[in-house]
Parts: structure tokens; C-alpha cells; sequence
């Protein structure tokens, strides 16, 4: 073992950091891909129990293994271009929209130690990427050269900009509370017990930041991008094969990205829902450690796939009117409501 | 070392992606180049350790005002050989605000920082100093009312902009939704219970 420390010491330092890096994004990367592709997986099943149907269960034991069979059959197929279309756009869309909703995970933490990249701006860090993603769906309608793919992209794009603003009005509430733009300090802040966590004393904010949530990443009830009863496909109804996979990765990739977010800042991100009561202090059940993160956004993952089943779509007027006058004004009072808790010191973060 | 590097290689793109807004013909694809522009400068600005202006341009123009952008550029049907007709009519006038530009950018750069050492590299920023906070601390003390007034300004111009689009039009049928959203199922469904009828 002494030769591979000596080899390591003798690396510079920015190789050392570089590798480091790497490795990390391995670790965080390889497991969310492949809760990827069981979130479909689990998506198919829970839908169809919700339907009183079966599900997948040809592949594999119980169907295990459709998500595999669903990967090589998308790699297989052929690409096709549209003959009108602006081929290095088309091609470029789907890349603009993976990129990132990987990226975005660079600040996540997964628990007290282990976050790839712990930068102060962390949250307008996350602002600026997701806000990022929706050039990927612009693109693809334009470059497409197709009308359904169009209309899907302008909605996309309205829609996009009316949930951006309450998400980010959402954010500021949880910034003022945790006195952070960092994620991990914002989880610390709301150490203790579970009345520490965020979600309690700033819920209009939660309610509005997972319902923006669900917006911004074109899941229904909102998803006029794709709606398939009225556009075919949306702005992905000319891409086949994988290019066609990228878009489905990046959806399934965001929605994982937003049920963590909602936990780091709303519920308490690592920290055990079981800490701060008497009894239980000291044992494993209390004990901070990512495996309540990965619980916690299951429950929301979950939540996304129960409203899938059980809300029709929105019509795009009733969209527009939601998020510019419901969720905006929602989180203006409530920013309100906060300042004046947070003068009179009222609540958790107080008491710091 | 490697962020000299890094300067150059966002400074390259940033000012071929400049050239490409005003060089291409399709005005969507100058758009993108001005997404493209507006993503170098940002990166630019994290080497000099300004990532709150850096992260609020690509939150505040990139990922907001282009789209909208987009969304206008792409839904208007552009004539682009009628835009250029006006090319030599409005050379002269393109001219002088090009020379007033440059004479203000030398003038800065070369006869205000004499005392300056802009070229050498910036100091390191001490451990613990958060660009955000120190921005923050002087746009909401030492400058607060200027913030103010400018915020409010910004609404008024808000204001102004949908007052003057406003249009009410005659025989337009729009839908109530408030009325839609009270709406309750025992309005619009009556159930019935029926007898199943037996063969005869």
C-alpha cells in the first residue's frame, strides 16, 4: 500500500483535486442514473397499480429489468433528422438539456462532509442552472422545424419564466431563514428536531416552491410542453433513438433534482426525523446520514407520480393564471410574514 | 496559470460570440448568440471572484430575458433583406455612436487609471469574505435610497408598458375562471339511480 501513497503524494496538487473530482461525480452520478431508471421503472408500476392494471412484468423477475430492456431498445433505434431542421441544433438540444440537470448536483449535499463542489452561492448557483434547462426544450421545438414541436417550446418557454419567478421568491424565503446561500449551512440551520424544519414555519413557500417544481419540469398537471392528447409529443415529437432518451433522462434527472432540493431546504435535508427526542439521542434511528436524504426524496418522487395519476392537465390560460397570480402573490405575503417573524425573532432561526 | 488559461479561452469565445450576433443572418441564431456571449462574460466574472453578478446574470438574462427573447424572435416572421435595405441610410449615424463608444472605452481604460494598476492581477479575496454579503451590505445601506428609487422606477415602467398594450377588444369571448374554479360537481353531474332493466 506504501507505493500507491507515495505515487499519490507525488501527483500535483491539481491533479490530486482533479481526481478527487472525478471520483466524487462518479459516486453521486452513477447511483442517479440508475435511480433513473427504476424512477421509470417505479413510475409505470405505480400508475398502472393506480389504474388497477399490472404494470411491466414481462423483463426480468417482476419486470425488473424493463428499464435495461427500455435503454438498449432507445440505443438501437435509429436517429432520425428532419430534413428541414437545423441538424447542429437538433442535435445540440438534447445535450443542452441533460447538462444541467446533471450539473446542478455539483452543490447538493448528501451529508454533513460530502458535497462535490461546497461553494458559498450555492443556492443562485441551482436558480441559474434549472433556469438554464429550458433551452433545451426551446431549441428542440425551433430546430425541429415542426409546428407541434413549436408550440410545445412556446409554451414551455411562457411557462418557464411565469414559475421562475415564484421559485426564486420561494428561495429567498428559505435564504432569510437559514442566514445562507450555501446548501449545507442552510440544512445545519435547521438542526434540532423536527420543528426546526423548514417546511413548518415557511409551508406557503414549500407548497409554492414543489408546485413550481413540478412546472418547471414539464411533469403533469402542467405539462402543455408534451401533451400528448393535444401535440402529439411536444417539443420532443421529432426525436427518435437516444437523442429521444436524453430528453426522457433529463426529465426523470430533474424531477430527482427537485424532490432533493425540496428536502435540503424545506425538510431537513440528511438530518433524521428522530433527532431531538429523548430516548432515542445516540442510537442509529437519530443518527444523521444520507439514507434519510434518499428516503425523504423517494416520499416526494412518489408524490410526483400520485399527481400524474390522479390530476387531469391544466389548460395553458389556467397555467398562466396560477403562477402569476396565486403563487407570486402567495410568496410576497409570506415574505412578508417572514420579515416581521425574523425582526421580532419569532422561531427557529432565532435562536441560533 | 490555469486561469490565465481559463481568461483566454472564455475571453476567445466571448468575443467570437459577440462578432456572431451581429454577422448572422438568422436573427434566432444571434439570439443564441448573445445567450452564448452572455455565458462567457459570466464565466469572466467567477475568475475575478464576482460570482454574485456572475450567477445573477445567467439567473437574470439567460435564463429569463433571452427566453424571452427567444419567445418574440421566434413567433415574429422577420424579413431580413428589408432590415438590411436601411444598411447605407443609417451607416453614418451607426458610425459616429461606434467612434463616441470607443473614445469613452479608451478614455476610461487609458486616461482615468493611470493610477491604477488594472493590469496586474486582482488580490486574492481573505478566507470568509462573501461577495454576495459585501454586495449586499452596500446596495441596502450606503446606497439604499438610489436601490429604491430605481426599483420603483422599474415598476412604473412596468406599468406604463401594460397600460399602453392593453387593448380591449370588442366580441372578445374570455373565460372567467374564478367562476370556472368555484364551480361544484353537483352543478354540472346529477346522478341518477336506475333500475336495470330485465329481459323481457
Amino acid at each position: 500500500m506504501n507505493w500507491a501513497i507515495d505515487v499519490w503524494n507525488s501527483l500535483p496538487p491539481e491533479l490530486q483535486l482533479l481526481i478527487v473530482s472525478v471520483f466524487k461525480i462518479v459516486v453521486v452520478l452513477v447511483p442517479l442514473i440508475l435511480s433513473v431508471a427504476y424512477f421509470t421503472y417505479w413510475e409505470r408500476k405505480i400508475l398502472a397499480w393506480m389504474h388497477v392494471r399490472i404494470g411491466p412484468n414481462r423483463v426480468g423477475w417482476k419486470g425488473l429489468l424493463q428499464p435495461f430492456a427500455d435503454v438498449i431498445k432507445m440505443l438501437l433505434k435509429e436517429i432520425v433528422l428532419p430534413t428541414k431542421s437545423n441538424k447542429f441544433l437538433f442535435l445540440l438540444a438534447p445535450c443542452l438539456a441533460l447538462v444541467p440537470a446533471l450539473a446542478v448536483w455539483a452543490v447538493v449535499p448528501m451529508n454533513d462532509t460530502f458535497v462535490i463542489a461546497n461553494i458559498d452561492a450555492g443556492l443562485l448557483y441551482v436558480l441559474a442552472l434549472t433556469s438554464a434547462g429550458v433551452y433545451g426544450v426551446i431549441l428542440a421545438g425551433w430546430a425541429s422545424n415542426s409546428k407541434y414541436a413549436f408550440l410545445g417550446a412556446m409554451r414551455s418557454a411562457a411557462q418557464i419564466v411565469a414559475y421562475e419567478i415564484a421559485m426564486g421568491f420561494a428561495l429567498v424565503g428559505v435564504l432569510m431563514a437559514g442566514g445562507s446561500l450555501n446548501l449545507g449551512q442552510i440544512v445545519l440551520a435547521q438542526s434540532g428536531n423536527v420543528s426546526h424544519w423548514f417546511f413548518i414555519w415557511l409551508f406557503p413557500l414549500f407548497a409554492v416552491y414543489f408546485i413550481a417544481g413540478i412546472a418547471e419540469t414539464n411533469r403533469a398537471p402542467f405539462d402543455v410542453a408534451e401533451g400528448e392528447s393535444e401535440i402529439v409529443a411536444g417539443f420532443h415529437v421529432e426525436y427518435s433513438g437516444i437523442a429521444f432518451g436524453l430528453f426522457f433522462l433529463a426529465e426523470y434527472a430533474n424531477m430527482i433534482l427537485i424532490t432533493a432540493l425540496t428536502t435540503v431546504f424545506f425538510f431537513g435535508g440528511w438530518l433524521s426525523p428522530f433527532a431531538g427526542i429523548p430516548g432515542l439521542d445516540g442510537t442509529f434511528i437519530a443518527a444523521p446520514s444520507v439514507v434519510w436524504l434518499a428516503l425523504k426524496m423517494a416520499c416526494f418522487c412518489f408524490c410526483f407520480l400520485w399527481l400524474r395519476a390522479t390530476f387531469p392537465r391544466y389548460r395553458y390560460d389556467q397555467i398562466m393564471r396560477l403562477g402569476w397570480k396565486v403563487l407570486i402573490p402567495v410568496t410576497i405575503v409570506w415574505l412578508a410574514v417572514e420579515g416581521v417573524m425574523v425582526a421580532l425573532k419569532v422561531g427557529p432561526w432565532s435562536q441560533a | 496559470m490555469i486561469t490565465g488559461l481559463l481568461f483566454y479561452a472564455f475571453a476567445a469565445v466571448l468575443v467570437v460570440a459577440a462578432l456572431g450576433v451581429i454577422t448572422t443572418r438568422n436573427p434566432v441564431h444571434s439570439a443564441l448568440f448573445l445567450v452564448l456571449a452572455f455565458v462567457q462574460s459570466a464565466g469572466l466574472w467567477l475568475l475575478i471572484d464576482a460570482e454574485f453578478l456572475a450567477l445573477a446574470l445567467v439567473l437574470v438574462y439567460v435564463g429569463a430575458v433571452m427566453v424571452l427573447f427567444l419567445f418574440v424572435v421566434m413567433m415574429l416572421d422577420i424579413n431580413v433583406e428589408e432590415l438590411r435595405r436601411g444598411f447605407t441610410k443609417y451607416l453614418p449615424l451607426g458610425v459616429i455612436v461606434a467612434v463616441i463608444v470607443v473614445v469613452e472605452i479608451v478614455h476610461v481604460i487609458w486616461f482615468r487609471s493611470q493610477g491604477l494598476k488594472f493590469l496586474t492581477a486582482l488580490e486574492p479575496s481573505p478566507a470568509g469574505y462573501s461577495n454576495t454579503k459585501a454586495l449586499g451590505a452596500v446596495l441596502y445601506t450606503q446606497h439604499v435610497y438610489a436601490f429604491e428609487i430605481a426599483s420603483v422606477i422599474l415598476l412604473l415602467a412596468i406599468v406604463a408598458a401594460i397600460t399602453l398594450t392593453m387593448r380591449r377588444r370588442p366580441g372578445l369571448k374570455a373565460q372567467d375562471i374564478a367562476k370556472q374554479v368555484a364551480v361544484n360537481s353537483k352543478d354540472r353531474v346529477r346522478v341518477l339511480k336506475m333500475e336495470s332493466s330485465k329481459d323481457p
